[in-house]
C-alpha cells in the first residue's frame, strides 16, 4: 500500500481557493446585472402600469408602483375594450388566434414531418431539384406573395374565414420545417432504417413506428417555432381575416391604435402582456423536453 | 452442392463512380464466406446490394435458387446484423425481436415461440423485457444476432459486427458467431476489415480492393498463396517483407543474396523463367537460433530494433539494403546492435512479377 496519510502534504493542495470578488467577477456580474435591467425593465414598467388606474398614471411616475392596485385594465382589456362598433375585448381575438394557431401547427408539422423524412431517407427521383425549390420558396418575401395569394383564396372561397388562414400559414411554414426535420432524421442512424427496412416495415411502418418515437426533441422544436411563429404573426392575419375572424395580435392593435376618445395606457398594457402569454407559456412548459435525448442506446454506447 | 446466393456480372454505380465491377460470387449452402478488404473496397456495398438496400446498375442476385434483384429487402429472405446494432431504441427487446414478424403478420403464437428459440439460443432470456439502452455493447449485438435469428432464414448478412466491441469482447462473440454458425448451418456471408475474424471464422474468404474480388479461395490458400502482392501485403501481421531483385537460372538474387528457388512451387509448370520479380517472405517463416542450421538460405544481420509484444518479438533489421522484420519467440532476449543469424526456407515465400505484381 502506498502512505497516504495527509500529514506529508505542505504548500498548495486541494481545490485552489477563489475569491468571491476578483476583478473578473465584478466585470461579469456586473454586466450580466446591467443587461438583465435592460430587458426587464420595459416588462416591469408594462406590469406596474396595467395595475394602476388612469389617475395615477396621470401623475407621470411611469416608474412608480402602484399606489392603489387594481385588476380592472385586465378585465377591461379582455372583455371590454372597443373597437370600431364592438367592445368584446381581447376574447374574440383569442378564441379565433386558437381556432387559427392549432389547426395550423397540427397540419404543418404533420406534413413538413413526412416531407422531411421522406427527403432524408428514400431518395426518390428529383428530390433535390424538390428540395432546392422548396427551400427557395423561403427567402421570396413575403409582400410579394399578399395579393396573388387573396386571389387565390377567393377563388377557392377561403378568403376572410379562418380556414384560409390556417392554409396560408400551413404553406409558409413548410420551407423551415421540412429543412429542420429533414436534417434531423438525416442525423439518425441509417442503420435503424435499413434494419427496418429488412424487418419488412413499409413507408409508413418505418415513419409511425421507428422516426416518430425516436424525434420527440424535433417534434418540440418544431411545435414552438410554429405557435410562437403563427400566434405572432400581423401581417397574415390582417390581410387575409376579416372583422369577425381577426386573430388576437390584429384585436391588440386595434384596441392600441384606436383614435378616439382617452388612451387608455393600463388598457393598453394589460392587453399586450395578454397576447403575449400564450409564446411565454409554451416556452416555459416545453423547455425541458428540449434537450432530452430521444436516441440514446440506438448505436454504440 | 447446391448454391445459395449467386451473384452474376454485378455493377453498381453511383454516377460516373463505379463501385463494384462485374461481379461474380457463388456462394454454397451453409457456407461461411467472409468479404475482406481495407475501407471503401466495396465490400460493404456488395452487402447491401445482396440485402436489397441499395439498388444494382447491371446484373443479376439469386437468393436459394430466385432470382431476387428486384425484390424488397423483407422478400428476401435474409436477416441481417450492422455494425452499429441499430436496434430500435423506443422498443423493448422482445419488441425488437419481434418487429419483423409482426410486419410479416405472422400468428402470436408463432412469434413468441420464435422469439424464445433465439432468446434461449443467445441466451438473452432475461433481457427480453428492457430497453436497448440498458444493455451493454455485447448484449447489444446479441440482440441484433437475434433480430436476423428469428426471421427464420437460410442466409445471413453481418456487416462489421464486431468493429464497435472491445477486443476481448470481439473475441469472445467470434466464438459464439463461428458456433452459432455451426449449430444452425446457415449460409452467412461476413464483412469485416479485420484479417484476424476473417481467417477464424470463414470458409472461404474473398478479398476485395476496389469494387473487384483481387482472390477467392479458403484462409489457408489466401495466406500460403496469395495470388498477387496486394493480397500478400494485406494478409498477415506484421505484413510481408518484399525484396525487389532477379530470377537468374533457377535463383533469385537481389544484391549480394542469392536464394535458390528448386522447392518453390511456380504456378508455371515450367518453373522459372528469368526476369525482374519480387519476393515476399512472412516475418514468421523466418528462422533463429538453432534451426538456422537446417534453412536453405542463411543470411547475417545486424538488429535495427526490438518492439517486444508478449507473445512474440518483432526485430527490424536491415536485408540487401531493405526493411525487413522478422518474428522471434516471445522469450528470445536480443538487443539492437546485436548479430543475428537468419534462415530462410524459400519454398514457403511467395514470388510476384515485378511489373504485373500476380503470382508466379
Amino acid at each position: 500500500m502506498v502512505d497516504t496519510s495527509p500529514v506529508s502534504l505542505s504548500g498548495p493542495h486541494g481545490p485552489k481557493p477563489r475569491k468571491a470578488l476578483s476583478r473578473r467577477n465584478i466585470f461579469l456580474y456586473g454586466t450580466l446585472f446591467v443587461i438583465t435591467v435592460y430587458y426587464a425593465l420595459p416588462l416591469y414598467v408594462m406590469i406596474v402600469t396595467s395595475l394602476k388606474g388612469m389617475p395615477e398614471i396621470r401623475l407621470g411616475n411611469v416608474f412608480s408602483p402602484p399606489v392603489e392596485i387594481t385588476f380592472q385594465p385586465w378585465v377591461k382589456a379582455w372583455s371590454e375594450a372597443c373597437t370600431g362598433l364592438t367592445c368584446n375585448g381581447l376574447s374574440t381575438g383569442f378564441w379565433n388566434s386558437v381556432q387559427i394557431t392549432i389547426p395550423s401547427v397540427i397540419l404543418s408539422i404533420i406534413i413538413a414531418s413526412v416531407n422531411g423524412y421522406a427527403l432524408a431517407n428514400w431518395r426518390f427521383k428529383g428530390a433535390d431539384v424538390f428540395f432546392t425549390i422548396l427551400i427557395f420558396g423561403a427567402f421570396i418575401p413575403y409582400q410579394v406573395m399578399l395579393y396573388p395569394i387573396v386571389i387565390m383564396l377567393r377563388e377557392i372561397g377561403l378568403y376572410g374565414s379562418v380556414w384560409g388562414l390556417v392554409l396560408v400559414h400551413t404553406v409558409f411554414g413548410m420551407p423551415i420545417l421540412t429543412l429542420l426535420f429533414r436534417n434531423y432524421f438525416t442525423s439518425l442512424p441509417e442503420e435503424l432504417f435499413k434494419a427496418a427496412r429488412v424487418d419488412g416495415a413499409g413507408f409508413w411502418g418505418i415513419y409511425l413506428r421507428i422516426m416518430v418515437p425516436m424525434s420527440l426533441p424535433i417534434f418540440t422544436v418544431a411545435m414552438i417555432l410554429q405557435v410562437t411563429g403563427i400566434w405572432n404573426d400581423f401581417l397574415f392575419g390582417v390581410v387575409y381575416t376579416g372583422p369577425e375572424t381577426y386573430p388576437m395580435t390584429v384585436s391588440l392593435n386595434n384596441i392600441v391604435n384606436s383614435t378616439q376618445g382617452v388612451k387608455e395606457y393600463n388598457v393598453n398594457m394589460a392587453a399586450t402582456i395578454l397576447t403575449g402569454l400564450v409564446p411565454l407559456v409554451i416556452y416555459f412548459v416545453s423547455g425541458r423536453l428540449f434537450v432530452r435525448g430521444i436516441a440514446a442506446g440506438a448505436v454504440k454506447g | 452442392m447446391k448454391n445459395s446466393v449467386e451473384i452474376k456480372n454485378l455493377d453498381l454505380q453511383f454516377g460516373p463512380v463505379k463501385v463494384l465491377q462485374d461481379l461474380n460470387l457463388e456462394i454454397g449452402k451453409g457456407e461461411f464466406l467472409v468479404l475482406l478488404g481495407s475501407s471503401g473496397c466495396g465490400k460493404s456495398t456488395l452487402l447491401n446490394c445482396i440485402a436489397g438496400l441499395l439498388d444494382v446498375s447491371a446484373g443479376q442476385i439469386h437468393i436459394n435458387d430466385k432470382n431476387v434483384t428486384w425484390d424488397e429487402p423483407s422478400e428476401r429472405g435474409i436477416g441481417m446484423v450492422f455494425q452499429s446494432y441499430a436496434l430500435y431504441p423506443q422498443m423493448t427487446v422482445e419488441g425488437n425481436l419481434s418487429f419483423g414478424l409482426k410486419n410479416a403478420k405472422l400468428p402470436k403464437a408463432e412469434i413468441a415461440k420464435r422469439v424464445k428459440r433465439a432468446a434461449e439460443i443467445l441466451q438473452i432470456e432475461p433481457l427480453l423485457k428492457r430497453k436497448p439502452a440498458a444493455l451493454s455493447g455485447g448484449q447489444r449485438q446479441r440482440v441484433a444476432i437475434g433480430r436476423a435469428l428469428v426471421r427464420d432464414v437460410d442466409v445471413f448478412l453481418f456487416d462489421e459486427p464486431l468493429s464497435n466491441l472491445d477486443a476481448k469482447l470481439r473475441a469472445d462473440l467470434r466464438v459464439e458467431i463461428k458456433r452459432l454458425h455451426q449449430r444452425l448451418e446457415n449460409t452467412m456471408i461476413y464483412v469485416t476489415h479485420d484479417q484476424i475474424e476473417a481467417m477464424t471464422l470463414a470458409d472461404r474468404i474473398a478479398i476485395m480492393r476496389d469494387g473487384q474480388i483481387m482472390q477467392l479461395g479458403t484462409p489457408d490458400e489466401i495466406y500460403g498463396k496469395p495470388v498477387n502482392k496486394y493480397v500478400a501485403d494485406f494478409i498477415g501481421s506484421p505484413s510481408m517483407n518484399f525484396l525487389e531483385g532477379q530470377i537468374k537460372a533457377g535463383n533469385f538474387e537481389v544484391g549480394n543474396l542469392s536464394i535458390p528457388l528448386a522447392g518453390y512451387d511456380f504456378a508455371n509448370a515450367a518453373g522459372p523463367v528469368d526476369r525482374a520479380a519480387t519476393i515476399g517472405i512472412r516475418p514468421e517463416h523466418v528462422v533463429t537460433g538453432e534451426l538456422v542450421e537446417n534453412a536453405t538460405v542463411k543470411i547475417d544481420v545486424e538488429v535495427n530494433l526490438v518492439e517486444p509484444t508478449g507473445s512474440d518479438t518483432l526485430i527490424d533489421c536491415e536485408v540487401a539494403g531493405r526493411h525487413f522484420r522478422v518474428r522471434m519467440d516471445g522469450q528470445s532476449r536480443v538487443a539492437a546492435g546485436e548479430k543475428l543469424r537468419l534462415g530462410i526456407d524459400p519454398s514457403k515465400s511467395s514470388l510476384f512479377d515485378l511489373e504485373t505484381e500476380l503470382r508466379l
